[in-house]
């Protein structure tokens, strides 16, 4: 395949990820925090075209029904699926108000695309809102990191002398922080109980704080080597500022090895969010996140007896190969556009 | 010729780690006043195997406060009187019998003549006066001590002869006979000069070697390989026999894997690496019996346990603490009709399906259904209703605005946050149909889940909490260890510590009532005066009970005189007459895939 429609194919996956995830509302046929304790651990619901009077267009369930061994379909009663429907009331992007749901069956059906939890909500929409907060959090703290480790890793290796030496300094001591004795120990500080705003900003800037000590050596590495280059050493003779160096020559250079490191931090971050979780420092039940539909996942009958619940496990992974190929891509681009 | 002489040297060390077994059991002598124990009769040898959550912290049966430390401990030390875990009535054990006097203050025991600690030295009298003396003294810090100090005066013991004891207890005390149960007789040989020299705390830890180590219980320590496993091996003295007087026990080896969860338990018994788990999750529990047709384990259901969990509203006084909005909300769960408008919100029967797996039972009482003797029956048990619950909160003021969302009488929204442990997923789960619960009665319930110290921390020292789930008993089905709950001045008093007198009529009631089951000897009487204690209990709602999991265990199918009981510790507790059956054919070649 031409590199190019490669790029096409992964631009557009990812937008469509997106697009879905900002649209949770709309695509989620139920609210996420919704019980249905009738339907604990409910696998997938299937959706048929075939029923006893042949072939349909529109597509239709069965209600599910629970005995001894597990969930059954009631075949009794075929229940089609409506598009478009009036629904519970929801906004988008947070300004419009709406109440139209892209599908819906009748009750006593239940369209669980990714079957239920422990408490019988539905998994596929949790899926879609608990993205919103994971992809938010991945893109926003991992932008934290690297604006600050730029900022530190230029200066430092740019300057160099005592400022480099105290700037790597403080970045080896973030290196060997013990962070999960120190994050118990700031929880203990904080209220018992912060709104989920106020955990979601905390959330991102601890993540984003705490990382910046790797890629900044990384950045200082490159200025470093950078600024004795001979094109540097001219421009430099020719009269030119320190900032114009640092823009001009410095900066391009370290966004190749900034977009890889992004790439590689996003999927690590949406993890973090799941370890911050377990400490009480994350988002709470019952608002979704990709982390804390995972953390269910650490029970081992979760795991080897409700396959679906690993849903989550599967949206970050295609996240995150598609951020990591569509990465290298650019990186192969940018190197073959060099400045 | 060289690898012949390698070959015969592997050959003698494999041969060498083949012999290598435990003791064989010492020969009975005519003057040894044996104890038979009238379970099936099995065959020696073998090792069983079990996995630990996480390590024990010590070995010293004085001092010991976890769990996990008395696992290991009571298969190696022995009491006077135990509690036998299937009939949860007392029998004799190191005492043969006893004798309380007709004003219950004096019990004289007689101890078993002739019988040996696990290093073969004799056991008598003087060995009871010395372990006594170590558990009530104050510096040892043994946490069994408050048992035996009654009205802030000790149990004070008297040797009469080489094999007789008496104990003289400051009041009448009923069911005295029990606290016997778990303390176990130490070695004097061993232990009275490190402990008048004063280092008394530091003997008998993980490090020390086992030939420092004796005690009475069917095994003795024989390895601790640190992060591994701790090894513990037959006690040829031990004295119990079989029906056929063999002497007990009939394992060569016990081993204790220290594997980290209760998932890990399950995975390693799958996995066939061990024979037994106790203290099974119901989750666990079905995944186990998928498997059963074709491993044969023995899988127990055993009821109800004596766990009961519970919603507590934080009550403590918090003047000094500086915790201004806790306090304020402490006008809501003062109000009786709001704790009882939160009880009937919410539905015990799904906590039972969704995080029992329907193998567990609701609660309305701290007594459940497990503990038989004890149980009040008619204590009721109102179904949910949330219209009952809506009434009770507007009859406390509370009303509702037009998004639905609950407010006091002043306009507070009704907002609080419940903590439970992190490592907990079951309490986890509990909270969170809880806050669904409640959602139904517009109350904003969140969840706080903590390290489980430092949620301990908050609740016992900090008070810096709101509401909690956690849960408490399963030891004893007595009333007595239940004290220091129901006492207004007890340590585990959580919703209120430290009250120096009751703060309610009712709580001043409730300590009348068991200071007097305590010094009642009839089983009658005491039972009315608990039963009076239960509904007092569960008419005023300092804890909101939920509901007890069944204890769940099972075993290989290989395992003999398997009978796991509702009572600590749930499946070693006959560890003496576990026995390997000779494989059964059919079984293990099936479990070849």
């Amino acid at each position: 395949m031409h590199s190019k429609t490669r790029v096409r194919i992964l631009i557009s996956v990812l937008v469509l990820v997106h697009v879905a995830i900002v649209f949770a509302a709309f695509i989620s046929p139920y609210d996420p925090a919704m019980q249905d304790r009738e339907l604990s651990y409910a696998p997938p619901t299937r959706i048929h075209f075939v029923g006893t009077l042949g072939f349909h267009f529109r597509p239709f369930t069965y209600a599910m029904v629970r005995d001894s061994d597990g969930y059954h379909e009631d075949q009794s009663r075929e229940i089609q699926l409506r598009f478009l429907v009036k629904g519970a009331p929801h906004t988008l992007l947070g300004i419009f108000h709406c109440n139209t749901h892209l599908f819906e069956v009748d009750p006593p059906a239940r369209l669980l695309l990714l079957g239920a939890d422990a408490y019988g909500r539905d998994e596929f929409s949790r899926l879609l809102y608990g993205g919103q907060i994971s992809l938010a959090a991945g893109l926003i703290a991992t932008f934290i990191t690297l604006t600050v480790a730029s900022i530190i890793g230029t200066v430092s290796g740019y300057y160099g002398k005592w400022i480099d030496e105290s700037l790597m300094g403080s970045a080896e001591l973030f290196l060997c922080l013990p962070w999960f004795y120190f994050l118990v120990g700031v929880r203990a500080f904080l209220p018992l109980h912060i709104s989920p705003k106020q955990t979601f900003l905390l959330l991102i800037s601890v993540i984003g704080v705490i990382g910046w000590a790797r890629p900044a050596r990384l950045i200082r590495g490159v200025v470093l080597s950078a600024r004795n280059r001979n094109y540097v050493l001219a421009a430099r003779g020719f009269g030119a500022s320190d900032y114009y160096l640092l823009r001009r020559h410095m900066l391009p250079e370290a966004f190749a090895v900034l977009l890889p490191q992004a790439t590689l931090l996003i999927p690590q971050y949406i993890a973090a969010e799941a370890t911050l979780s377990f400490f009480g420092l994350g988002i709470s039940e019952p608002v979704p996140s990709w982390g804390n539909m995972l953390s269910t996942l650490q029970q081992y009958n979760v795991l080897v007896s409700h396959w679906w619940l690993l849903a989550p496990a599967g949206a970050l992974i295609i996240t995150s190969v598609i951020y990591w190929r569509l990465a290298d891509r650019v990186h192969y681009w940018l190197q073959s556009h060099s400045f | 010729m060289k690898a012949i002489s390698r070959l015969v040297l592997i050959v003698c060390l494999l041969t060498g780690f083949c012999v290598a077994v435990a003791p064989a059991p010492q020969p009975l002598a005519s003057s040894e006043q044996v104890q038979r124990a009238d379970g099936e009769v099995g065959n020696y040898g073998g090792r069983l195997v079990t996995g630990q959550r996480s390590e024990p912290k010590t070995l010293n049966p004085v001092t010991a406060t976890d769990a996990l430390s008395r696992e290991v401990i009571g298969r190696c030390n022995a009491d006077l009187i135990s509690i036998n875990r299937l009939s949860q009535k007392t029998e004799p054990a190191l005492a043969e019998s006893w004798k309380m006097s007709p004003d219950g203050r004096i019990f004289t025991l007689k101890l078993r003549k002739g019988i040996r600690f696990s290093d073969g030295h004799p056991f008598d009298a003087d060995d009871v006066v010395f372990s006594f003396s170590l558990y009530l003294d104050e510096a040892v810090g043994s946490p069994q001590r408050d048992l035996l100090i009654i009205d802030g005066k000790p149990l004070i013991v008297t040797k009469l002869d080489q094999y007789t004891v008496r104990f003289t207890l400051p009041r009448p005390y009923a069911a005295a006979e029990r606290i016997f149960d778990g303390l176990a007789m130490l070695p004097k040989h061993l232990l009275e000069k490190p402990y008048k020299e004063g280092k008394f705390d530091q003997t008998w830890s993980l490090s020390t070697s086992p030939s420092e180590m004796a005690g009475l219980g069917p095994f003795r320590v024989k390895q601790y390989v640190p992060g591994q496993r701790i090894v513990v091996e037959r006690n040829p003295y031990y004295w119990k026999v079989d029906r056929n007087n063999n002497r007990l026990p009939y394992l060569d080896e016990l081993v204790f894997l220290f594997v980290g969860s209760e998932d890990q338990q399950v995975m390693r018994f799958e996995a066939g690496e061990t024979d037994m788990v106790s203290r099974l999750s119901a989750e666990n529990y079905s995944l186990l019996s998928k498997e059963q047709a074709r491993s044969g384990w023995q899988l127990s259901d055993l009821g109800p346990s004596l766990e009961y969990n519970f919603l507590v509203f934080n009550l403590n006084d918090l003047g000094a603490k500086k915790l201004d909005d806790i306090a304020k909300k402490q006008a809501w769960f003062r109000d009786l009709r709001f704790r009882q408008g939160v009880s009937a919100a919410i539905d015990r029967d799904s906590i039972v399906r969704l995080v029992y797996g329907a193998r567990g039972t609701a609660l309305w009482g701290n007594v459940g259904p497990g503990n038989k003797l004890w149980l009040n029956q008619s204590i009721p048990h109102p179904q949910r209703s949330v219209d009952t619950a809506r009434q009770l909160l507007k009859s406390a003021g509370f009303s509702w605005d037009n998004s639905g969302q609950l407010r006091d009488a002043s306009g507070q929204l009704v907002e609080f946050s419940i903590v439970t442990s992190s490592s907990n997923t079951q309490r986890i789960k509990i909270a969170t149909l809880l806050q669904d619960d409640l959602a139904h009665l517009g109350m904003q319930v969140h969840i706080v889940t903590l390290d489980f110290r430092a949620m301990i921390d908050r609740v016992f020292q900090s008070f810096n909490y709101e509401a909690a789930v956690m849960g408490l008993g399963g030891g004893d089905p007595d009333p007595n260890p239940e004290m220091n709950v129901w006492l207004s001045n007890g340590a585990t008093h959580i919703w209120h510590l430290g009250e120096t007198q009751p703060a309610t009529d009712w709580e001043r009631e409730v300590d009348h009532l068991m200071e007097q089951q305590m010094i009642t000897l009839n089983y009658e009487k005491r039972k009315r005066l608990y039963d009076r204690v239960q509904q007092l209990i569960s008419e005023n709602l300092p804890f909101i009970f939920l509901a007890t999991p069944n204890v769940l265990a099972g075993a290989k199918a290989q395992i003999g005189n398997f009978h796991p009981t509702v009572l600590d510790h749930y499946t070693l507790w006959n560890a003496d007459q576990l026995y390997l059956r000779a494989q059964p054919r059919g079984v293990e070649r099936a479990g070849i895939r």
